[in-house]
């Protein structure tokens, strides 16, 4: 098993928004997770990704078989897990290749792996970008230094395929882009799906499932998972609203 | 233009610098076992007497640095810096080091070969330098010129380029004429101090027209304890002619604080350009602030021709005390002034540094761009001068000092003096103060990157705009040295 | 009454007659104010008058201002004159109390402190120092720093009246005061007034400072305010300027700001040989704020130095400063700000604009916008500027038929118009509005009476139009 998560409580400033959480996530598996507004999506995210702040008051967070409550977050990264995050921030004066060289060979580092020669990285890079139709200029740029909501997008997803995550969490990648930008990020994250990583896409509408194909659908509100089902489950939701799951919580 | 010596440094440095980065220690911190002949400690007439004789310099030679020394002594040290330090005792100080084997030697085969060794330390193979490269070097030690590589090609184009002691014996005229006239004796204590005890430094001359080839470049090296550095530097850029010059400078680590007051005067006639770049790396001192170069220097550039340009770039992260503003005077009609400067401090260093503009001439340009970075418990200030004359119709100057706060221990500050005299000039000044946001923080350890590389990562992004100005090869290796010189200042 | 005549000698000379009138100076005192004199004028023996060798005062030259004759009044000189027979000061629209300066002593002896239903003392000085003792002893000369220039000592030295204000905890007092010190003599006159202003816990008050000259005659008032806002009171404070070209104005208002206060200061300066504005202020509780804005119109040789000291003693304070100059003829300005943040002030948003338009190529402006930081969790900047109107707006307004003379009316008093629009009183606004317009067309005089006793806000079509909207 890839991710454990074992009944996850996130308070952020003292309250709390997740309220005892269980998701397991297989390699190979891709998984979203739905959710109206307000209930905890992207502090799952932040809380998996090791934000300062967002501080676990109980439950576990076992990924490859060790609890990485307590790790730094750029440990985190090294082992694997990648966030894209909903508000990428603005780096003026860092350009995505010096960014990108930094991380990669950091991790490459931890993995024990060589560093890789000037022209490799650049190769990568090329091939990289490619995938995720992004333009030469942008990576000359700084990082998401006055981009577009769609080019932020899109860097998280090359950024993601620079990295080789075993487990990747996007929170909310769909908000923001149009048709075509949704398919290009989709087909990125389908092109990088192999047996041995996993995804968990956040999203609030059943679009991006219609490219991102999911395994298992959860529900989260209120700080739980209330229910999982198969990608019929998504249809089902986009149909009734979400207002459907409240509506059947009060009455259970 | 070639730029072999970066890679060099690359390959050789490689090992090095990783290990440098886990340890955290300044790297140009050896001594040198160099035979020395010095003067006796102190200062008098007759310690410049010594000098000037050492030197072979003309009479009127001697009697300018007398006059200095007069003037000197009627001087009080300047107190007005954001800089705190106990009193120096001037006749505490050597005033002329310099190692015994005479620099005139003709092949690298003579060279004392613990000299040659220093500079390979220092990353300026000479040997190299003279086969591959596109640099022509002049490395001062101590107070004396050793070794100028180049010469013969620059000779083609008629360029001068040689040790300040040389000039004064092959080309008095230009040296008689020209130093002092952008910084005279009487500008200020250091200045007056230098001009009286100066040993020797570098010259150079673009003749008109000419475009020089090459990057020129001096390295000047602290080596013998209880020395002071006092050397000048003139260029000379004649009209329509152009050069890029370099400088860089390291120091032993030594327990007690070592006087490098300098002067570098730029003259430059109609339509020529001198871009003037800078990384000083003098001994910062260690982490409790022990030791280190106090670095009180005078660099003036004069812009006497219509359409001149002087454009000044430093990366400052060495020395215990920085004192220095390099200035341009804006005389020529249309001439251009640039200052770019990236000044880090950490533990316990200080710096007071910025720059000065005074437009005299109509349609006088000048832009400054400085980025302070305080770590530890270092403070760094800003301090420049805009001054618009009377008669400066159509000036402009754009001014932006931004100071970057790593940790809570340490200071940032901003002097800026602004004068205007003319209605039709425009003057503007902004300035910042910030520290790293968590938020960038946390980017890039989500993406793997501790908290120290990222540090560098961000001070290198932040202080792009003044690295971007500086020549190829000292632009890598002022990145490295800027997330060096950072080590250690996030716990 | 003694007689100074030499500049050179001035330092001297006020010693000396500091001895010789002891008796009159120190004749309303505690011991403690005495004690106080004594010290004050050995530290002015120790340091003298400020000079360009000093950083605060390096484009600021006292010398001819300093020559001359001048007189100095140890007793009241007006008898019993009432305010309303020298002049009357009226704001269109805009109803206050008013207490009144001559010659730098409080005009009504009849009635020289009021306390007011409301708990509200106001008056002279002189008096209050007599019956509020308490007072005294806690606050007066703890927010000046005499030692800060010579006209620091020599005020703390000398000075023998001024206003009076004391608010009580939890009084909001709705009607400004309007404070006018008027100067009035027949020869050349070196005043030194002292006000106090306590504002308890809770309380509110707004200030109008009127500093108007009815004459010609050379004269140098050395003033100094001292300030205490306690925990969440508020203070606005405004300071209108009109002076004789010969008049020296030395200004110097020191805060100390507690939790959660508020202070607002606004120094519109219009004529004055001379002028001086110091404002210091400590943020010394969590939750303060201080905006200290200042506007200024010179032409002629008059010169203008406003020095701002923002002090971040504590976290979480707030601080914006804006000073805005039009200069014409020969007439120079300084502008001093220094933000300093110290070591524990984290979350401190500082903030510091200047910006001048030079008219002529004989005037001039200095600027020294000044950082000192030393908390990293902060949000500083500052920007400068000197320059002229800008072209394109000015081809714009021409373009639709606006001579240049008017477009560079108009464009000027947009630009003066950010400052003046922080002023929150409507009438008063209004009133500087209307000065300013007057100023800027150069129909603004030193009337024979309070520069501010005109008529209400004449309608010229000239200013009508709304520049937000070009």
């Amino acid at each position: 098993m890839l991710l454990k998560i074992e009944d996850l409580h996130v308070s952020i400033g003292g309250k709390e928004i997740v309220k005892g959480l269980n998701l397991q996530v297989n390699a190979g598996e891709t998984h979203a997770i739905m959710g109206p507004n307000g209930t905890g999506k992207s502090t799952l995210a932040l809380a998996i990704a090791g934000r300062e702040g967002y501080e676990v008051t109980s439950g576990k967070i076992i990924y490859q078989g060790k609890d990485i409550i307590g790790m730094a977050p750029e440990e985190r990264a090294r082992a694997g897990i990648f966030l894209g995050f909903q508000y990428p921030v603005e780096i003026p004066g860092v350009s995505i290749t010096n960014f990108m060289r930094t991380a990669l060979n950091e991790i490459r580092e931890y993995r024990k792996l060589p560093i890789l020669s000037a022209s490799e990285f650049l190769g990568r890079m090329e091939e990289k970008k490619k995938l995720v139709e992004i333009q030469n200029k942008l990576t000359n740029r700084s990082v998401n230094e006055g981009f577009s909501g769609g080019e932020k997008k899109r860097n998280e997803i090359f950024q993601m395929a620079m990295l080789e995550p075993t487990l990747s969490v996007l929170d909310e990648t769909d908000s923001g882009l149009d048709i075509d930008a949704l398919k290009v990020v989709a087909n990125g994250v389908n092109t990088l799906k192999t047996k041995e990583n996993a995804f968990v896409v956040i999203t609030h509408y059943q679009r991006l499932l219609e490219y991102i194909v999911p395994d298992i659908v959860h529900v989260l509100y209120d700080g739980r998972i209330v229910r999982s089902g198969g990608k019929e489950l998504a249809i089902e939701l986009e149909n009734k609203g979400y207002d459907w799951i409240k509506k059947e919580l009060s009455l259970a | 233009m070639k730029v072999y010596r970066r890679l060099i440094i690359m390959e050789e440095e490689k090992n090095q610098i990783i290990d440098e980065v886990t340890r955290s220690e300044y790297k140009y911190g050896f001594v040198s076992d160099i035979e020395m002949e010095t003067a006796p400690k102190g200062l008098s007439e007759d310690t410049i007497r010594y000098i000037s004789a050492k030197n072979n310099e003309p009479e009127y030679f001697l009697k300018a640095r007398l006059k200095a020394f007069r003037h000197w002594q009627t001087l009080e040290e300047p107190d007005w810096a954001h800089v705190d330090y106990p009193p120096i005792d001037y006749q505490d100080i050597i005033y002329y080091a310099a190692p015994k084997k005479k620099p005139e030697l003709e092949g690298l085969d003579e060279v004392d070969p613990e000299l040659l060794e220093t500079f390979k330390k220092l990353g300026i193979s000479l040997e190299e330098q003279k086969r591959l490269s596109g640099v022509a070097v002049d490395a001062v030690i101590d107070s004396v010129s050793v070794k100028t590589t180049f010469s013969e090609t620059l000779e083609k184009y008629g360029i001068i380029f040689c040790s300040f002691s040389e000039a004064v014996q092959k080309h008095p005229e230009l040296v008689k004429k020209y130093m002092g006239s952008a910084v005279p004796y009487s500008d200020n204590y250091f200045a007056a101090l230098n001009s009286a005890v100066f040993s020797d430094g570098s010259f150079c001359y673009i003749p008109k027209g000419v475009r020089c080839p090459v990057e020129l470049s001096t390295y000047f090296r602290i080596n013998a304890a209880n020395t002071g550095q006092f050397e000048r530097t003139l260029i000379i850029a004649d009209e329509g002619s152009y050069v890029s010059y370099m400088e860089g400078c390291t120091a032993p680590m030594r327990d007690e604080n070592q006087l490098h007051a300098a002067i570098v005067e730029i003259i430059a006639f109609d339509n020529a350009e001198v871009k003037y770049s800078t990384v000083q790396n003098w001994y910062p001192g260690n982490k409790e602030g022990k030791g280190g170069i106090y670095n009180f220097v005078t660099k003036r550039g004069m812009c006497k021709g219509v359409h001149s340009k002087i454009s000044w770039t430093q990366v400052e992260t060495g020395s215990a005390i920085t004192w220095k503003y390099p200035s341009c005077i804006l005389l020529g009609d249309h001439s251009v002034g640039e200052f770019y400067s990236v000044a880090v401090t950490n533990n316990h260093q200080q710096a007071d540094t910025g720059s000065k503009m005074i437009h005299i001439g109509k349609n006088t340009r000048s832009t400054i761009i400085s980025k302070g970075i305080s770590a530890g418990f270092s403070n760094n200030s800003y301090r420049g001068l805009v001054k618009i004359m009377k008669n400066a119709s159509n000036a402009r100057n754009f001014s932006q000092c931004d100071s970057l706060l790593l940790g809570d221990q340490c200071g940032a500050h901003t002097f800026p003096y602004i004068e205007a005299e003319n209605q039709s000039s425009i003057v503007e000044h902004e300035a910042t103060t910030s520290k790293i946001s968590e938020d960038q923080m946390f980017y890039c350890n989500q993406r793997g990157i501790d908290t120290e590389s990222a540090i560098g990562l961000i001070v290198n992004g932040y202080a792009k705009e003044v690295l971007s100005k500086l020549p190829m090869e000292f632009a890598v290796e002022a990145q490295k040295l800027l997330s060096i010189s950072l080590e250690g200042s996030v716990g | 009454m003694s007689k100074i005549q030499d500049s050179t000698a001035l330092k001297e000379q006020l010693e000396q007659m500091f001895r010789e009138n002891w008796e009159l100076i120190s004749s309303h005192d505690q011991p403690f104010i005495s004690k106080a004199r004594e010290e004050a004028i050995q530290s002015f023996s120790n340091i003298g008058f400020p000079h360009r060798k000093m950083e605060d005062w390096r484009n600021t030259d006292l010398n001819k201002a300093m020559s001359g004759k001048f007189t100095s009044l140890f007793k009241p000189g007006h008898g019993d004159q009432t305010i309303d027979q020298i002049f009357k000061c009226n704001i269109h629209e805009l109803e206050t109390d008013q207490i009144s300066l001559l010659n730098g002593w409080y005009i009504d002896t009849k009635k020289p402190l009021v306390k007011h239903d409301n708990g509200v003392i106001s008056g002279s000085m002189a008096r209050a120092m007599e019956e509020y003792p308490e007072i005294f002893e806690k606050h007066y000369g703890k927010y000046a720093d005499k030692d800060k220039d010579g006209f620091q000592a020599l005020n703390l030295a000398f000075a023998q009246d001024g206003f009076f204000i004391y608010v009580p905890d939890n009084v909001v007092v709705e009607k400004p005061l309007q404070m006018i010190s008027i100067i009035n003599w027949n020869e050349g006159l070196f005043i030194q007034t002292r006000n106090l202003v306590i504002l308890g816990k809770n309380s509110k008050i707004t200030m109008v400072h009127c500093d108007d000259s009815t004459n010609e005659e050379a004269m140098i008032k050395n003033s100094v305010t001292e300030v205490f806002i306690d925990e969440s009171a508020h203070l606005e404070h405004y300071k209108l300027q009109n002076l004789n070209n010969q008049s020296t104005l030395m200004n110097a208002t020191w805060f100390r700001q507690m939790k959660n206060s508020s202070l607002k200061s606004n120094a519109i300066t219009l004529n004055g040989g001379l002028i001086r504005n110091y404002t210091h202020t400590v943020l010394d509780g969590e939750g303060a704020s201080a905006e200290v804005y200042g506007v200024y119109l010179m032409d002629k040789s008059q010169h203008i130095n406003n020095q701002v000291f923002i002090d971040h003693a504590k976290p979480n304070c707030y601080s914006n400063e804006l000073f805005k100059g039009i200069l014409d003829e020969e007439a120079s300005a300084v502008f001093n700000g220094h933000i300093l943040v110290r070591k524990d002030a984290q979350q401190t948003n500082a903030f510091q604009h200047n910006k001048n338009i030079l008219m002529t190529d004989t005037a001039k402006a200095n600027t020294k916008p000044f950082l000192e930081i030393y908390a990293d969790d902060v949000k500083c900047s500052h920007g400068a500027t000197i320059g002229q109107l800008d072209p394109e707006a000015m081809f714009y307004l021409r373009s639709r038929g606006i001579c240049v003379a008017n477009a560079r009316l108009l464009l000027l008093y947009a630009f003066a118009r950010e400052v003046v629009d922080k002023i929150s009183i409507e009438a008063l606004k209004m009133r500087v509005y209307d000065m300013i317009r007057k100023r800027l067309k150069g129909e603004l005089n030193i009337c024979d009476t309070c520069a501010l006793h005109c008529d209400g806000p004449n309608k010229e079509i000239l200013f009508e139009i709304d520049m937000s909207k070009i």
